[in-house]
Order: C-alpha cells, then structure tokens, then sequence
C-alpha cells in the first residue's frame, strides 16, 4: 500500500508537471531561439524598446553554434513549442518552408507595408526567400552575415618584421588580397617568437560535428571557382564541384592547414578560433563579421585588431552566413510575434541594432553616408556582401552538409587520399543525396 | 518493529475488511500476473512496439522531417545500401578496435586491482571507494572535459606526458591525429569503466571460499598454483559477466566519444552509434537508420547470446 | 537475519610485505585516476583567462567566476553604464562587474539540475519498484516462459540508445510526449526495469520461500508476506539496485539530447554547451560537473556497502 501510494504521488507530480509544463504563460510573452554569440546579446539589448512598447515579455534562448542546427531542426521536426520566433541559418529554409514550420510571411508584409525592396537583394534573396529567387517570403533579413578575417595590425606594423618580410617576398607585410598571399604571410609569422612568446600563423575552421570545416574550406573554395552546379537548379555538379579550380582550393586551405595554424587545431570553430586570437597565439583568424564589433572592444587585443575581406584569387568571394528571423508556425502567441517582426523592421529600429552590435540588412542603414565610417569593418562587411556564396538551402541540406563535412575532414585533417578524390566523392555523395529527393533520375 | 513493519500493520488494519477479504482472496495465480502487468506492459509499450516499428519504417523511405510525404515501400534496399557501404564497415571497425582494446585494458587493469584490494591492506575500502568515482560521471561530461584535458597547449594530458617522457607537449594531438585519436578514446573509456570491472572482479573473489585455499595450503601447493588453478578458475564466470556488461555497453556507445572528438579526424572513431546518430537525426533518413538499428541489435543479440551460452557451460564447471 | 558472504581471501593471510605492495600499488592507481578529476575541480575555481593558460597554471589564484558564469547570465556593457549602476548585489554581482559585464538573468543549469533530479529519482524509484514486484513474481511463482521471458526483457538493454530512440521520437511526437519530464521518466524507467528486474530476482531468490511460507501459515495473506518478510530482507538488493538504476538515468545523455527541448532537458545535455566569450567556459563547466556529481557521489557513498553485491546478484549463482 505504502510502495503504491508512493508510486501514485510520483506518478501525480509528474503528469502535473507535464501538464503544468504545457501550458504557456498566459500573459503575453514571447520565446525568440537563435544562437548563443555576441550579436544575440545585442539583441536582447534593443529588444528592450519592444518590450517596453507592447508590454510583451521576452525570453530568450540562444544555443551555441555547434549544437544550434541539431537542436532546432530537432525542435521544429519534433513540433515543438519553444520558439515563438527563430533566427534561423540561412539553410534551413528549404526544409522550413516546405513543413510549414515557417509562416509564409507575404501576406503579413503586404498587410503592414513591409516592402522586401527595402532590404539588400542579396539578403533577400538568400535569407528569405525559398524556393531561392521567388518572391515567397519565410523570414525577415535580420542579420547579414559572411566570413572574414582578423588580423593583428600590431605585430604587422613591426618595423623589424616589415623589413623582412618586405625582404622576403618583395611586397609590403599587410592584409593578404589572394589566398596565396595568405599563405605566405601565415607561413611568415608562424613558429615566430613576437614578445616573447611562439606565435602561429593563423587560425582557420576544422570543426567536424556541425558546419565548421565546411565553412571554412567554401571561403578558399568560391574565390578559386569551386561551383555547386555548372547549371543553376539542374544539380550538374561534375566540373563544378571538382574541377581542376575547385581541387586548387581545396589544396591550399589543407596546405594552410598543416603549415600554418597552432598545434591542436583539428576541431576548431569559431569559439575556439576567438579564444586563439585573444590569446595571442595567432596573427589572423577567420571568423564572422558578427565577432568584429565584439573583438574591436575586447581588453587584450581590441585597439591592436585589424580586419579584412576573405582574400579572393580568381574572383573575389566571401562564405555567406547571416540569418533571417522568422515566424514559427505552431507558436502560441503569433500575433506577438508578428508585433515583433513589424517593430523590427523599422528603419530605426534597424539602425540600432547596427548600432549595437548586429549587421541590419536594411538598405537605409547600408546607403547611409556614414556607414562606412560607424565601424571599423564596415569598408570589408560591404564588400563582402558584394560577393556571397551560400551553400545548398534545400530540405535535405544537412545530408548534404554531412557528407561534405566528412569528405573535407577526411581529406584535410585525417590526410586520407587527394582533393580531387575527396571532390569527386562529395559529388557521389550528393548525388546520392538528391536521386532520393528525386532531384536527379 | 521497523518502519515497514509498522506500516505494513497499519496499513492492514486500516485496510477495510470487505476489501481485505478480497485481497486476502486473491490467488498467487492472480497475485503474480498482477505483480508482472506493469513491467510487461511498460517494456511493451516502451521497447517492443517500437522494435516492430523500427522493422516496419527498416522497409519504408519515410524521413521524420518530412511527415507529410508520401510512405512507399522500398524492400530491402536499405538493408543492401548498409551491409554494401564502405563506410557503414569503416563504423564497424571503429566500433570493434574500440570494444576490442577498452575490454583487454579494462580486464586486466580491472582484475589486477581486484587482486590487489582483496589483499586487504589497510585503508582498502577507502581507496576502493576513491577508485569508484570515474564511473558516476556522465559520460557526456567525461567527454567533453577530457576534451580540454587532451588540448596540446591548455590541457593537461600532454604536459604530464611530457614530464614523464620528455617529449615536446605540443608535438602530438590525441584528438587530431589518426594514429592517436582511436586510443585517445579507448585511454578516457578505460580510465572512466575499469571501477566496473574492478567491482565485479572482487565480488567474484570474494565469492571463492576460505576452505578451498586452506585445503590447498595443506597440500603445500604455491601461491602461483593457487592463482592458476583456483583464483583465476573461479573468478572467470564474474571476469565473463564483466567483459559481457562492457562489451555490450561499448558497442552501443555513443556519448562520450561523440563529445570528445565528433567521430573524427574525419571518421576515425566515428562509431557505429554515431554514424546512425547522424543518419537519423540530421539527415533523417529515418527508413535508413532504422535498418541500421536493426542491423546493430541482430549483431549484438547474436553475439551476446554466443556469449551467454559459453558463459553458462563455464558455470556449470 | 542477514545473509553473510564468506570472507574468503584469495590466498590465505597474505604477508605484510605483499600487502604493503599491494596497497602502494592501489593507492598510486587512485591517485593517477583522480587527477583530472582534481584538474577539473580545480578549474571551476580559475578564471577564464587562467584556465585556457598555456602552460596550464598548476598555482593560482582562485577565483568564483566560475560557479558564478555557471548560473547566470552576462552581457558586456560600457564601463560608463557600469558606473552607473548602483553598488553590486551579492559577490558574483562584483566579480561578473569586474569583468566589465553586467548579470543580465539566471541560466539554465539550475533548472536543468532540477530536471535532472525529478527525472532520475523518479525513474528509478517506478524501476525499483516496479522491478521488485515482477522479480518476487519471477522468483516464487512458475510463470510460463519464464526464462525466456527474462532474457527477452534484458535483451531490450542490447539496443542502442540512438536506435530506441527513433521509434521513441516519433511515438512520443504523437502522443505530445516529446520534451516532458514524464515522457523521459517512463523511459528511463522502461530501460531500467530489465536490470532491476534481473538484479532482484537474484537477491530474492536468495530468501529462503520458507519465511514466507511460515508466515503464511501462521495466516499471512500472501501480499502481508511480501510486504513484511521479503521486502526487508531485500532492502540490500534494493539498495544496490537503487545505485545503478540512479547512477544510468542521472547520467543519461543521448535520450535526454534527442527528445528533450526547453522544458525538460537534464543537465548532461547543458554542460557541454556552456559558453563564455569565445569558446567554452571551462571554469562554468568544471564548476556545473563538480555540482553534477556530489548527488550520485553522496548517494553511492552512502550506500557502498550494497554495491558490491549487487553487481553480480541475478547472473551469476552458485
């Protein structure tokens, strides 16, 4: 008796608990998911006005990168209810729009004036839209986003190392245009004494559970021609994922790789690469724009950052990243979180939160005179985005990402065959990959 | 009187006497069935109806992450896709080096200290206990600091093998090299489980009785005699039942090694289990992985039950 | 009337010598194990900057930031706005300011600990419980099938966890069980119940039927029995019982990490995730590991004395 009352209290508290956990606070309130990075803190700042304006609670959840992807798409397949609104990467909106685990937003827009015109094409076009081009509206352009670089402007103003370096490769030590001149410099500065302590040339992506390597290997990939298809929308990807082009790229990110970047670098994302640079262990570091306003403030080695646009080759390229923010369809508050939207789009909503610390995509803060000048990167953050590649938006994407993460980390880290037989692999992968979406016969 | 007891009195006097009448009625027959219901029901519902709905979607294209599509029927496909993939069979190795080498180390170690608690040298039950410790971690956990633990320059495995051995700490990456990063996870399973084998191995010692040693001390046979023909022969049905235990639990890991080093450098010690993770949690290929699941229990069913049956004829000895 | 295990020594009274070794030997092993346990203790007490040092700092100077970063929430503001706040509340308030960051709310490892609580006692007490039962019918009754029926139940235990957990997603998906404590508590229970199960049959069987049949003749209902003659003579297999079911679900991370969200998701799945500024924050991480172990540290200390047989009661019998 005793044993099965016990077991009838346990029982009792947690079907109250699960029902308790069901229902949502009654009062307005709102969950907005997106990562766990710098410009979220900025926007838990500007939201502030929001909530002061619709007397709406904001509750945040922001997931580190590495596990954002695989904790959201689970959310969303799982049909829960945690978010209200997501800024979700800009990949998932093939597989979002196409559940219905995104609101169609048109109707929305149309309503309340929002006008897409109003935001950078190339935002539009690669954080909204979804099937890619038409006017289908998933998500507002939140936050505009590509890789790029930091450097230490400092040990590159070095008289001593100027000369050398001048000496050596016969051109002035300063931020790399080409990858091949970033190879050079890595290799300069790498094993280095500077102060005292041995420096390392510079700190690139190799992370293998999420997107990490994939990201870094697409910003040597775009700038030496590496394509998706030869066709847009036709999946031929013979000759423009493995051409002879694509392989030169491929070589050389590994070659920076072995040559040029801190011991124990195998699994490296973005954390770990701001971690190497404000310790001073590396002369350049690839991250996103996101991290330059953070950087530019930080104690160690803030006023002694320098940045500058992914070095092109054969053309000029940079990793798109950046998020839209959008509207997930099963929320229990959508008229909050179509308040929210409305109150976002704001042109002076959206210069705050440029001004904060988050890259507005809207074009009266990209035009505006003086945008150049409002931060130190913002010469770089435009040219960038002059140039963006995104990698595959389709419903499948992380089967496709997987297989290139892999393929990459065999290839790059592991030492396992050549880079064309890891490109041309990859191809069989997606191959595969879309003759199950019947994408491909 | 304890507790129980005075609740149990209690709880019989309060017990109204038309009821009590019924339960005292109840037969055994009634009693028993009543008293398996709820784990049979529970393991029904929670293992058995998934199981054969695990065989079911083995056979489908179906993709939980697009519910709305069309089920069709593919037949074995998957099933021939699995056994025919090379880096299915990459999985496998790497599942099998890692089941192989964590047994033998975990075994011998394990054994050893067993041997050597049971000697009962002073303080033994406190050491014991200390030794316990690794294994109440979660072994997410122990994955994601032994991560930090193995970091060349900020950790602090290479530096202790340095001052063991001289070698520059920065000069190898357990994590990041192909040669290392397999033992890198078999050094962090051993380190975390041995207490497991320990704990069974002396519980096997402990069961050997006094008399036995006595009768061979009387027969003047060796210390070393004894171990051979007595100790060893009667402690291996637990050393069995522990390397079962592991092996089983190390076949189907999967945390640890995910958070210590992702599956790779590249796929080096991706497991079996995290292959299927990410087949069916971030591709969701759900027909796919659930072939895979099955692949895997038939593998582990079959093997165990090989086991079991050798370790019972190894009893009955 | 407990049951004693003879205390056989592996040879009979071993000399003092071999003793001696056989503890330098021991202790120098728990000593080797212990280290990064003591490192990661140890780095919940560092600050972010000396715990990512190079060389790694064996001396420092002990800092709260890490227990503090642990269950709060920070954002880096202007050394103006700072100024102008008003005097720090309570002492990680100061040690966060110092860092030119301001507490902006509570993080989510203290509910995630709750969490972690509920749903591991709670699973193991229903495993317990309900393994008792089912293991006393096992014992003294002649149920049809029954080996069968015992192998199949630990047979659910060979499955990976990632393979029970495709079924489980989408079952739980349908019936709105996904991210709920009680969804996680019947499957941990459901995994826990075949070794509880195994366990207690073996401790049962151990109890000679004739109590309980004395009792019975003495005009014990068969149930009273149960309740007062072989209940307490399980309490030792109960208890080891107890440890191993607690000691899987507290840990339990792949579950946990595929069908748990916002509202029910345990500790294990947080701790990996917590990050500071750049990557991750080992002092909050060392400090939410350090915290995470003292329940099942405190639980299995108490009960050591129950583990030893309960690791090979219900397999392997004399």
């Amino acid at each position: 008796m005793k044993t099965f009352l016990k077991t009838a209290t346990a029982l009792s508290a947690a079907a109250f608990m699960f029902v308790g956990g069901q229902t949502k606070a009654q009062a307005a309130e709102l969950t907005l998911c997106w990562a766990a990075w710098d410009p979220a803190n900025a926007l838990v700042e500007l939201s502030k006005d929001f909530e002061a304006q619709s007397g709406t609670t904001m509750k945040f959840e922001f997931v580190p990168w590495p596990n954002f992807a695989d904790r959201m798409l689970n959310e969303m397949n799982s049909g829960g209810k945690l978010c209200d609104l997501l800024i979700g990467d800009s990949q998932w909106i093939g597989g979002a729009a196409e559940n219905a685990n995104y609101l169609k937003l048109n109707d929305f827009f149309d309503k309340e004036g929002i006008k897409m015109s109003d935001f950078a094409p190339a935002t539009v076009y690669a954080y909204s839209t979804w099937p890619k081009g038409t006017p289908n509206y998933w998500a507002l352009p939140a936050m505009g986003d590509a890789n790029g670089w930091f450097y230490r402007k400092d040990w590159f103003e070095k008289p001593e190392l100027q000369a050398e370096y001048k000496a050596k490769y016969n051109r002035d030590l300063a931020p790399p245009k080409t990858w091949s001149e970033l190879k050079e410099t890595a290799e300069f500065f790498q094993n280095r004494e500077i102060d005292g302590t041995k420096v390392y040339g510079a700190a690139i992506f190799t992370e293998r559970a999420s997107e990490g390597i994939t990201m870094g290997a697409t910003s040597a990939l775009y700038p030496y021609g590496f394509k998706y298809e030869m066709t847009p929308g036709k999946y031929d990807m013979e000759g423009a994922v493995n051409s002879a082009d694509a392989v030169a790229g491929l070589e050389m990110y590994k070659a920076i790789y072995k040559c040029c970047t801190p011991p124990g670098y195998t699994d490296a994302y973005m954390g770990e690469g701001l971690d190497a640079f404000k310790s001073g262990q590396v002369a350049m570091m690839m991250n996103w724009f996101a991290f330059m306003p953070g950087m530019a403030k930080d104690e160690k080695v803030g006023a002694v950052t320098g940045f500058f646009v992914n070095p092109g080759e054969k053309i000029a390229a940079s990793t798109l990243g950046g998020q839209g923010i959008s509207v997930v369809s099963n929320t229990d508050n959508m008229d909050g979180a179509l308040a929210y939207i409305k109150w976002f789009a704001q042109p002076d909503v959206q210069k705050k939160w440029n001004d904060l610390g988050g890259n507005s995509a809207h074009n009266s803060v990209l035009n505006d005179p003086g945008y150049m000048n409002s931060r130190p990167f913002a010469p770089q953050f435009l040219d960038a985005m002059g140039g963006v590649q995104d990698f595959w938006q389709e419903p499948s994407y992380a089967s496709l990402l997987q297989g290139m993460q892999k393929r990459l980390h065999d290839y790059v880290v592991a030492d396992k065959g050549t880079a064309k037989e890891a490109l041309d692999g990859l191809i069989a992968d997606w191959t595969e990959v879309f003759k199950e979406e019947g994408k491909i016969q | 009187m304890s507790t129980i007891d005075l609740l149990a009195t209690r709880a019989v006097k309060a017990t109204p006497p038309a009821l009590s009448k019924a339960v005292r009625g109840l037969s055994d027959k009634t009693i028993a069935w009543i008293f398996i219901a709820p784990t049979i029901i529970l393991l029904l519902a929670i293992n058995i109806f998934p199981l054969v709905w695990t065989i079911y979607l083995s056979f489908t294209n179906y993709a939980a992450n697009r519910p709305n599509r069309p089920v069709m029927n593919v037949g074995l496909k998957w099933y021939r896709d699995i056994l025919g993939s090379p880096e299915v069979w990459a999985a496998m190795q790497a599942t099998a080096h890692f089941v192989f080498w964590t047994i033998l180390f975990q075994t011998l170690i394990g054994f050893g200290l067993a041997y050597l608690i049971d000697r009962k040298f002073k303080g033994h039950a406190f050491w014991t206990t200390i030794i316990l410790i690794p294994m109440m971690l979660s072994p997410a956990v122990v994955g994601n600091f032994w991560k930090f633990l193995y970091q060349p320059q900020i950790g602090l495995f290479n530096y202790v093998i340095s001052f063991f051995t001289g070698i520059e700490p920065s000069s190898f990456e357990m994590l990041g090299s192909v040669m290392l990063a397999p033992w890198a996870i078999v050094i962090v399973d051993t380190w975390m489980w041995t207490p497991y084998v320990m704990l069974i191995c002396l519980a096997g010692l402990r069961s050997i009785p006094g008399y036995i040693y006595e009768a061979a001390e009387v027969d003047r046979a060796s210390n070393w005699r004894q171990f051979w023909s007595i100790t060893l022969p009667m402690a291996l049905p637990f050393i069995m039942l522990a390397v079962l235990f592991r092996g089983i639990e190390n076949f189907k890991m999967f945390d640890m090694v995910v958070l210590l080093t992702g599956g790779g450098p590249g796929s080096t010690t991706e497991l079996a289990s995290i292959t299927l993770k990410r087949q069916a949690f971030e591709a969701y290929r759900t027909g796919y992985s659930s072939a895979f699941a099955i692949i895997l229990f038939v593998a582990v069913f079959g093997l165990a039950n090989i086991y079991v049956r050798t370790l019972n004829r190894v009893k009955q000895r | 009337m407990s049951i004693t295990l003879s205390t056989a020594h592996s040879v009979v009274e071993p000399s003092l010598l071999a003793k001696r070794s056989a503890g330098f030997i021991v202790i120098v092993y728990a000593l080797i194990s212990m280290a990064p346990l003591f490192w990661i203790f140890a780095t919940g007490w560092k600050t972010p900057p000396d715990s990512i040092s190079y060389p790694p700092k064996i001396v420092f100077n002990p800092s709260l930031e890490g227990y503090c970063n642990l269950f709060t929430t920070r954002t880096r503001q202007t050394t103006d706005y700072i100024n102008a706040l008003g005097p720090p509340q309570g002492t990680c308030d100061e040690v966060t300011r110092r860092r030119e960051m301001v507490i902006a709310g509570a993080s989510n490892y203290a509910p995630r600990f709750v969490n972690s609580l509920i749903i591991a006692f709670g699973s193991t007490f229903l495993a317990v419980s309900l393994g008792v039962f089912s293991a006393y019918a096992f014992s003294r009754f002649k149920i049809p099938l029954a080996d069968d029926l015992l192998f199949f139940i630990l047979s659910t235990r060979m499955m990976p966890p990632i393979a029970v957990a495709i079924p489980i997603y989408l079952m739980y998906r349908e019936i709105g069980l996904s991210d709920t404590a009680l969804g996680m508590i019947l499957l941990y229970t459901a995994v826990n119940v075949s070794l509880a199960v195994w366990l207690l049959k073996g401790f049962i069987d151990e109890i000679p039927k004739e109590y309980e049949e004395a009792a019975m003749i003495d005009g014990y209902t068969r149930l009273h029995a149960f309740f007062k003659v072989v209940l307490p003579q399980a309490a030792t297999g109960i208890a080891a019982t107890a440890i191993f079911c607690l000691i899987f679900a507290w840990n339990e991370f792949a579950f946990a990490v595929l069908l748990t969200s916002g509202e029910a998701q345990t500790a294990p799945p947080f701790i990996p995730t917590i990050i500071g500024e750049g990557g991750m924050d080992w002092p909050a991480v060392g400090a939410g590991t350090t915290l995470f172990l003292i329940p099942i540290l405190v639980f299995t200390i108490l009960l050591r004395k129950h583990l030893l047989r309960g690791i090979t009661f219900g397999a392997v019998r004399k």
